[in-house]
Parts: structure tokens; C-alpha cells; sequence
């Protein structure tokens, strides 16, 4: 019953939200921290336990109102939920234009984004998914940059396609084992894995390309850098940090249990486009002058090695995967935040234009270097063991090329180091730009970046929490 | 039959009402408490109904509880209609009350169709249906391009009126009855030639009647020309009856020879797919793109009638009502705007954020977007296409264009939130109308959410 609030408190929140104007801003505030208070108790509870609840919805289509939360959808859940707080803090002080809508609309996000990590029945996963999208097709296009309109446009329409496919797939198996719960995760994985290897290959595609346009892995990732660059910067970080993982979570827990044979059969291609996705994007970053451009690629790098080690199958690295999501989502929240912050104080985004951070504003250069740091997986921060484990799994594959994988992703790591340090040293040092008086963090931005830190640095000496949270989720997968 | 003969005593009293009644506003609320008083005979019949269909005159109709469904969704289709557009129909001409008698007759002829036992019967279903219209669509009689429209539609009707004809005359003759279970005796494989050009005669006359590739050259034109109120009913309500006789010929009479006809009417319903949703997208006024996404929108109505099973019933169902609600509703605000381009969108959410709001609930679901009626529509359709097990390729293909349709729709969405500009209004918009567009809105949700509601027992 609890995991029914963590969706309805946002859901109601964002509805309300439209009405109440420039009181949205406080709705958004505590309903996130609502949200906040059940995921931590969802969490608390999650590690060796899956919590359930059920409803019949629709039952001429077999499909149920049925959630259930395992310590990986406890967990990402309860991102989602530090995310929106973080967000909602940082944001405090900034004027936007109609508030009502722009906090209703987040809202409703948050949402579809945690009904999606709790879905169990396909149908219901399904809606979400688009629930998720609608309210970020708005954000991007009423609040976003010059070219928001057809931009967002296009990640809409590439979204879409891939979510059509990913029915078409789900119709497809659901019907394999008609019945009243015929969409219920339990009989959407017995229809898939009994179906004979052939067809699990092409019913993997059908699934895969919207996961796979979601996180995106190369060639998809094409709407990735416009959407990130034009989106308005809280909603970048929904797009970065949280709906990206909806991709990794559904492969994870849509995909890969579903239809074994095909990914069995697909894993090696799955694999060898995400390490030239790493490569690729981590080049594309070096050369980027715009801050937004240079952590969209980034995020295209990471989530590249983050779905090769989803299809390595080894069970160390589909656990590493569960841990690197919650770690790369407030990593690279954080890395957004900073980025707002200084096209507020600075008016530009372009690193050429930029720096002298540490003289004009020290406390915000710290945190760029320390989220910096952990976005490069340094050891003692958060990104190091996942990113470990990852590597450890990609290593472990069972995979005649496993060794070629791990030495072309780990030059992704080099080049990563590479552009990251380059940007901080290009905007937090050097010398100050002159002529713009710049503040030093505000309280909201202090203690939105100080949870930011706080996790990274307590999750990077003393990760075990996350671990055990998600160890038996990641023994149902790879047993 | 209760409702035959209450829509038919409907029909003959506002004719009357015309010649008594001088005072348009009184005719249009007379005609309005009507089309109530004839939902509320929808109902009553339905809730008598027994699991046992009633079969009338001979066996010419039979009256199941599917048709009495179906007559009793279109009939409430048809009041949500009258509420919302009566201002607008006041204003094409002078003749109110003589618009209203012809939608009823129309509604006689939507029933005969959802409850025909015989071709006569079809025969005379579709002319009933399709003369009223004949005459809606040049009841603007100053501007030229209604007469066109009119006229247009008048010689494409009787044209493949004739091909009808044709083809029943062949059937009679290959089997010597007209009645639609006559043909559940013919055998696949000894099929008498003249059975099966009667069946393609058919296909094509029907393919006419609902718009499909390549027979479906007439309707922008006449959507176009006709005036706009009336080119919301003729797309949407008069639409779906003409789906429900094509499905029930299909699925009654030939679904045991599906052999012979599901590729050729595959193939139509992937050429009428590919033509609505690709010309929709080169359209600048709202109007004409509406008359193209009719198009389209029937090329996945023919899904239910392709695949013949079970589910096709209930996906023409709600098919039928979702994309008529939805398509009234963008008419309706369509028509409080001046200008029918794109352009005359913009800035509409600032100007009125209800109605803007409104019309985006509409929009996504003509666009199939979950957790609207269009969703749960192209839902059921696609699962009959694909519980047929031969026309995956077609399900596929469907959701391509499904994914182009997302262009035209949402330019609409775009022009009202994202453009700016200062939209003119042709009527001022009152608060019943809010409301009523509200309960429209309220509507195409619960379908999406508890599609069930509208299957009924089905």
C-alpha cells in the first residue's frame, strides 16, 4: 500500500500544483520531501524483502494495477525522490515564468518516473513510461533555450517510436499467455523465455530500441546533446540523472529476464555499440567549449559502459550497474547544478568565456572539483565502486573479445579524466573574468550541493548500504 | 427498434418543427432535449434487452445486444455533439430545424447498420445515412465551395451506391438469398467466381463509404468544402456507421472466406494508412489535416475489420466513440476560432489556457497517447490485428505511421504553447462551454483509464 503514495503524493501534488500559481514552488518542496520520508522508509526496509501491492485494473486486457519495489526499485525510487528534493532546493530562489505549470509538470514527472521503477505488470510500465515523457515534452519546449521547439521535438518523436516498438513487443508476448494477469511481470517472463531462440531475437529489438534510446546508447543518442543543452537546467537533470535510468532499470528488469536467449544472442552487438559509444562520445566531449554539451557526452560516455556491463551477464556486473546508477544520478545532478549556477552568475556556458571560480566564488569551486572528481570515478568517492565493479564485470563476460572490451572502455575512463579535469580547470581556474561581480553559493545552493556531497563522499569510503540493497535484486537477474 | 422509431418520429417532428417554430434558439433546444429523449430510449431498450436477439421483419434485421450498444454509444456521441456545436449549426443557415431532422434520419440509418440480417436492409441503411448528408454538406447554399462539396459527395456516393448494388446483385446471384448468414455456407475452395467479384464489389463500395485508399479521393474536398459543423458529424459518427456494417458484412457473412479478401484489405489498410497520415503532414489548415487524420484514423479502423476475431467488435467500439469524441471536441474549438490554419492556434494558450488545455487532451488522443480513449482504441484494434497472427507486418507498419501521426497533431499543441500571436475568436467562449468541453475531456480519460466502461458486455 505504501509504494501507491510514493506515486500518488507527487501525482496529486503536480495536479494541485497547476492552481496554485507561485505557491507551486512550496507544493513541489514538501511533496518531495513526502516523497522523500516513504522512499527512505521503502529503502530501509528493501534489502532482503520486495514489497507488493495489487489492484485489478483492466481485466478484459490482462493487465492489473500492481507495483512491486525490490531493493533496485526501492533504491532508484529513492533517487528519484533526492533528486526532486535537490532540485526543488537549489531552485528556490530562481523566477520562472508561470510556476504553477513548471512545478506541476515536474511533479507529474516524478511520477511516471518512479511508477516506472515500480510497475509490475507491462501495461502499467508502459503508461508510465509515456506518463514520464509528456510532462518533460512540455518542460523542454515552454521553458528550454533558442531551438527548444523543434529539438525536444525530435527527442519526442525518437522516444515515441521506440516506446510503439517496445507495445508492440509486450502485445506480442502478453498474448503468448492470455488471462486475466497476462501482463504481469511473472507471465510476461515465462511467455518470453519459453519462446524458441528465434523469435526471442526479434522480440529483443522490439523491446531493446526504446531502452535503448532512453539511455541512449550509439547510434541512438542522437537527440541526446540538443535536448540536454536546450532543456531548461532543472529538467536536464530529470532527462540525466532519473529517466535515463528508467532505460537501464527496464533492461534490467524488462529485458534482460524476459527474453535470455535473445540477449544471449544480441549481448556481444549490445556491447560492441556501447564501447563505441564510449570512445565516440568521450572524443566528442574533449572538443566541446559548451559546458551542457561537454556533460551531455559525458553521460552518453558512462551510460556506455553501463550497458555494456548490463550485458556482460555476470552477476558482479549487473550488481556494479544498480550501484552506478544511484551513484551516476547524483553525480551528474550535481555536475547540472554547478552548471546552472554559473550560467545564472557568469550569463554563459562557454568555457572560453569562463574562470577564476576559486577566486570569485571558493566554496562552489570545491564542489565542482569534488562532484568532478567523482564523476571520473576517483577512489573514495562514490563513482569508484561502481564503476569497479563494472569493469570487473565486463572482464568476467563470458565473451572471446571480453579482454579487447575492457582495454577500449577503460581509454574511455583516460579520456573521461581528460575532459572533466580540463573543465575545471578551465572554469574554476585561470584567471577571474572580469567585470561580473559574482555571489558565492546561497544558503538553498549550499545545501542542495552540501547532500550532494555528503553522498558521494559517505557512499564513496562506505558503499555497503547500496550493495546490500541491491545484491539479491542482481542474484534474480544473473543468477 | 425502439430506437428506429424513435430517431424516425424524431426526424418527421423536427421537420415539422421548422414550419412552427420561427425561433432558432427554441428549435435547437427543442431538437437538443430530442436527441436526449432518444438516449434515454437507447437505454431503456438496452437494459430490456435479453441475451436472445430479437429478429424483425422476416429476419431483415436482427437486434442484438452489440448493435443496441453501439446505436446507444453513437446516439450519446450524437447529443455530446448537438451540446457543443449548436451555436455553430445556428449559424449556417436558416434551416435549423431541418439540420437536426436530417442527423436524426441519419442516426436511423447508423442503427439500421449496426443491426442489418440482410443486404436490402444494408442497402437501405446506407442510403438512409448517406442522402441526409448529401444535403448537410451544401446546406450553406451562398458559398460556392459547400455546393461543391455537396455535389462532389452526391456523384461519388451514387457512384459507389451502384458499385453496391453490383455487388449484392452478384452475391443473389452466386447464392440466390440476400441474407448475410446465406454466405457462411459458401466453401473456400469451391468459391463461385461470381461470389467473390460480389465480395471485392463490396469491399470497394464500403472502401468508398469509410474513405480508404485509394477510394478515398472525395473527402477532403467535401470535408473541406461542407460546413465545418457538419463536417464533424459527417467524419465521425456517420463514419463509424459505416465501419459497423463493414464489420459486420465482413466478420458475419465472409469471415469463413477471410482467405480470399484479408490480403487485399490489408494492403488497403496500409495504403490508406500511409496516404492519410503522410498528406496530413503538408497540410497548413487545421480543417483539411483533420480530413487527413479522418483518413488515417480509418486506416486503423480497418485493423478491427481486417482481422475478424473477437476483439474486432470491441475495438471498432471503441474505436468508434474515442475518435469521435475526440475529433468533435478539436471541431468544436476549431470553430470558436477565425482563422483554421495553424497559425490561428497560436498563442491560444495564453488567451485561454481552458480551452487550449482541453484541446490538448484531444489532440493526444487522436495521437494514441496512453491513458486517453485514442490509446485504448488503437490499443484493441492493434491487439485484434495481432491475435489474427498473419498481419504482424501490418501492426508494425501501423505504428510507424502512428509515430508520424505525432507530427501534424502535435504542430497543433505547438501553435497554442509555444508560438506566440494573438488568436481571434469567432464566438466568445462562455463557461457552459467550458464545462461541456470539460465533460468531453472528462470523457476521453475515463476512456483511457477504464476502457470497460465502454465495451460493456460485448
Amino acid at each position: 500500500m505504501i509504494l501507491i503514495f510514493l506515486i500518488v503524493v507527487p501525482l496529486l501534488a503536480g495536479i494541485f500544483s497547476f492552481a496554485a500559481g507561485n505557491n507551486g514552488k512550496t507544493l513541489a518542496l514538501v511533496s518531495s520531501l513526502v516523497t522523500l520520508g516513504i522512499a527512505g522508509y521503502l529503502s530501509a526496509y528493501s534489502c532482503c524483502d520486495t514489497t507488493q501491492w495489487s489492484m485489478e485494473w483492466i481485466p478484459r486486457l490482462g493487465t492489473q494495477l500492481s507495483l512491486m519495489a525490490d531493493g533496485m526499485g526501492a533504491m532508484l525510487c529513492l533517487l528519484t525522490a533526492i533528486v526532486m528534493l535537490v532540485v526543488f532546493i537549489v531552485n528556490w530562489n530562481k523566477e520562472v515564468e508561470k510556476p504553477g505549470a513548471f512545478y506541476g509538470l515536474m511533479l507529474l514527472s516524478q511520477a511516471g518516473i518512479t511508477g516506472v521503477f515500480l510497475a509490475n505488470d507491462a501495461l502499467l510500465f508502459y503508461f508510465f513510461w509515456e506518463l514520464a515523457l509528456i510532462p518533460v515534452y512540455f518542460l523542454c519546449s515552454q521553458w528550454g533555450g533558442e531551438r527548444r521547439v523543434p529539438v525536444t521535438f525530435k527527442f519526442f518523436v525518437y522516444t515515441f517510436v521506440g516506446s510503439l516498438m517496445m507495445l508492440a513487443g509486450l502485445i506480442y508476448l502478453s498474448l503468448q499467455t492470455p488471462g486475466a494477469d497476462a501482463y504481469s511481470w511473472a507471465n510476461i517472463v515465462r511467455a518470453g523465455s519459453s519462446l524458441p531462440a528465434e523469435q526471442q531475437q526479434w522480440v529483443f529489438w522490439l523491446i531493446f530500441i526504446a531502452f535503448a534510446i532512453k539511455m541512449p546508447i550509439f547510434p541512438f543518442h542522437t537527440w541526446q546533446p540538443d535536448t540536454y543543452e536546450q532543456s531548461p537546467t532543472p529538467v536536464t537533470i530529470i532527462l540525466s540523472a532519473l529517466m535515463v535510468k528508467m532505460g537501464m532499470f527496464a533492461t534490467l528488469r524488462w529485458l534482460i529476464p524476459v527474453v535470455p536467449e535473445g540477449v544471449a544472442f544480441w549481448s556481444e552487438t549490445v556491447i560492441i555499440l556501447s564501447i563505441i559509444g564510449i570512445v565516440y562520445a568521450s572524443c566528442l566531449a574533449i572538443v566541446q567549449t559548451d559546458l551542457k554539451r561537454l556533460i551531455a557526452y559525458s553521460s552518453i560516455a558512462h551510460m556506455g559502459l553501463m550497458s555494456a556491463a548490463a550485458f556482460s551477464q555476470t552477476q558482479v556486473g549487473v550488481h556494479g550497474l544498480m550501484v552506478q546508477m544511484f551513484n551516476h544520478g547524483i553525480n551528474i545532478a550535481g555536475l547540472w547544478l554547478i552548471v546552472s549556477m554559473v550560467e545564472q552568475r557568469w550569463g554563459t556556458r562557454d568555457m572560453t568565456k569562463l574562470g577564476g571560480m576559486a577566486i570569485t566564488a571558493p566554496l562552489m569551486a570545491i564542489s565542482l572539483v569534488i562532484i568532478s572528481l567523482a564523476n571520473i570515478a576517483l577512489p573514495l568517492t562514490n563513482g569508484f565502486i561502481g564503476e569497479f565493479m563494472l569493469f570487473n564485470g565486463l572482464f568476467q563476460s563470458a565473451s572471446s573479445y571480453s579482454m579487447v572490451f575492457m582495454v577500449i572502455a577503460g581509454l574511455g575512463i583516460i579520456l573521461g579524466a581528460v575532459y572533466t579535469l580540463n573543465m575545471v580547470q578551465r572554469t574554476a581556474y585561470g584567471n577571474a573574468v572580469a567585470a561580473v561581480v559574482s555571489k558565492d553559493l546561497t544558503v538553498n545552493e549550499y545545501i542542495g550541493l552540501a547532500i550532494v556531497i555528503a553522498l558521494i563522499i559517505v557512499l564513496g569510503v562506505y558503499p555497503a548500504p547500496l550493495l546490500d540493497m541491491t545484491a539479491t535484486a542482481a542474484s534474480v537477474i544473473v543468477p | 427498434m425502439k430506437a428506429i422509431i424513435a430517431a424516425t418520429i424524431i426526424g418527421v417532428l423536427l421537420m415539422f418543427a421548422g414550419f412552427l417554430v420561427k425561433d432558432k434558439k427554441s428549435v435547437v433546444t427543442f431538437a437538443i432535449v430530442l436527441f436526449l429523449l432518444l438516449f434515454g430510449v437507447n437505454i431503456w431498450e438496452l437494459m430490456e434487452a435479453g441475451d436472445e436477439p430479437q429478429i424483425l421483419f422476416n429476419n431483415m434485421l436482427r437486434i442484438d445486444r452489440y448493435s443496441l450498444w453501439f446505436g446507444m454509444l453513437m446516439t450519446g456521441c450524437t447529443v455530446l455533439y448537438a451540446l457543443l456545436v449548436h451555436k455553430e449549426v445556428r449559424k449556417v443557415g436558416v434551416h435549423v430545424a431541418e439540420y437536426f431532422a436530417l442527423i436524426s434520419f441519419i442516426l436511423v440509418g447508423v442503427y439500421l447498420l449496426a443491426g442489418y440480417n440482410n443486404l436490402l436492409m444494408l442497402f437501405l441503411g446506407i442510403e438512409i445515412m448517406s442522402i441526409p448528408q448529401y444535403i448537410l454538406a451544401g446546406s450553406d447554399k451562398r458559398n460556392l465551395k459547400s455546393s461543391e462539396a455537396s455535389l462532389k459527395y452526391f456523384l461519388m456516393g451514387a457512384f459507389s451506391t451502384g458499385i453496391l448494388m453490383m455487388g449484392i446483385t452478384l452475391l443473389y446471384g452466386a447464392t440466390g438469398s440476400f441474407n448475410v448468414t446465406a454466405f457462411t455456407f459458401m466453401q473456400s475452395n469451391m468459391l463461385n467466381p461470381m461470389a467473390l467479384a460480389g465480395i471485392m464489389f463490396l469491399l470497394i463500395a464500403f472502401g468508398f463509404k469509410v474513405s480508404a485508399a485509394p477510394m478515398h479521393m472525395w473527402t477532403p474536398d467535401v470535408y473541406d468544402g461542407a460546413p465545418t459543423p457538419f463536417t464533424a458529424y459527417m467524419s465521425t459518427i456517420v463514419k463509424a456507421g459505416a465501419f459497423v456494417g463493414f464489420l459486420r458484412l465482413f466478420a458475419v457473412s465472409f469471415a469463413g472466406l477471410s482467405n480470399h479478401w484479408m490480403m487485399i484489405l490489408a494492403i488497403v489498410a496500409a495504403a490508406t494508412l500511409l496516404v492519410g497520415n503522410v498528406t496530413a503532414v503538408f497540410q497548413q489548415s487545421v480543417k483539411r489535416m483533420l480530413a487527413y487524420s479522418s483518413i488515417a484514423q480509418a486506416g486503423f479502423m480497418l485493423f478491427a475489420v481486417v482481422a475478424v476475431n473477437a476483439t474486432s467488435w470491441q475495438g471498432m467500439t471503441i474505436y468508434a466513440v474515442a475518435y469521435s469524441v475526440a475529433t468533435i471536441g478539436v471541431f468544436a474549438v476549431l470553430m470558436k476560432l477565425k482563422d483554421n490554419t495553424y497559425d490561428g492556434f497560436n498563442g491560444l494558450a495564453k488567451r485561454e489556457p481552458a480551452l487550449a488545455f482541453f484541446t490538448t487532451i484531444f489532440i493526444l488522443s487522436l495521437a494514441g497517447i496512453p491513458l486517453t480513449g485514442g490509446f485504448m482504441a488503437k490499443y484493441f484494434v492493434l491487439l485484434a490485428a495481432v491475435e489474427n497472427g498473419q498481419l504482424f507486418w501490418l501492426v508494425i507498419f501501423g505504428l510507424l505511421m502512428a509515430a508520424i501521426s505525432v507530427y501534424y497533431y502535435f504542430r497543433v499543441i505547438m501553435a497554442m504553447y509555444f508560438k506566440d500571436g494573438n488568436p481571434e475568436l469567432s464566438t466568445e467562449v462562455s463557461s457552459t462551454d467550458k464545462v461541456l468541453l470539460g465533460f468531453t475531456c472528462a470523457l476521453v480519460i475515463a476512456m483511457g483509464v477504464a476502457p470497460q466502461l465502454f465495451i460493456g458486455s460485448i
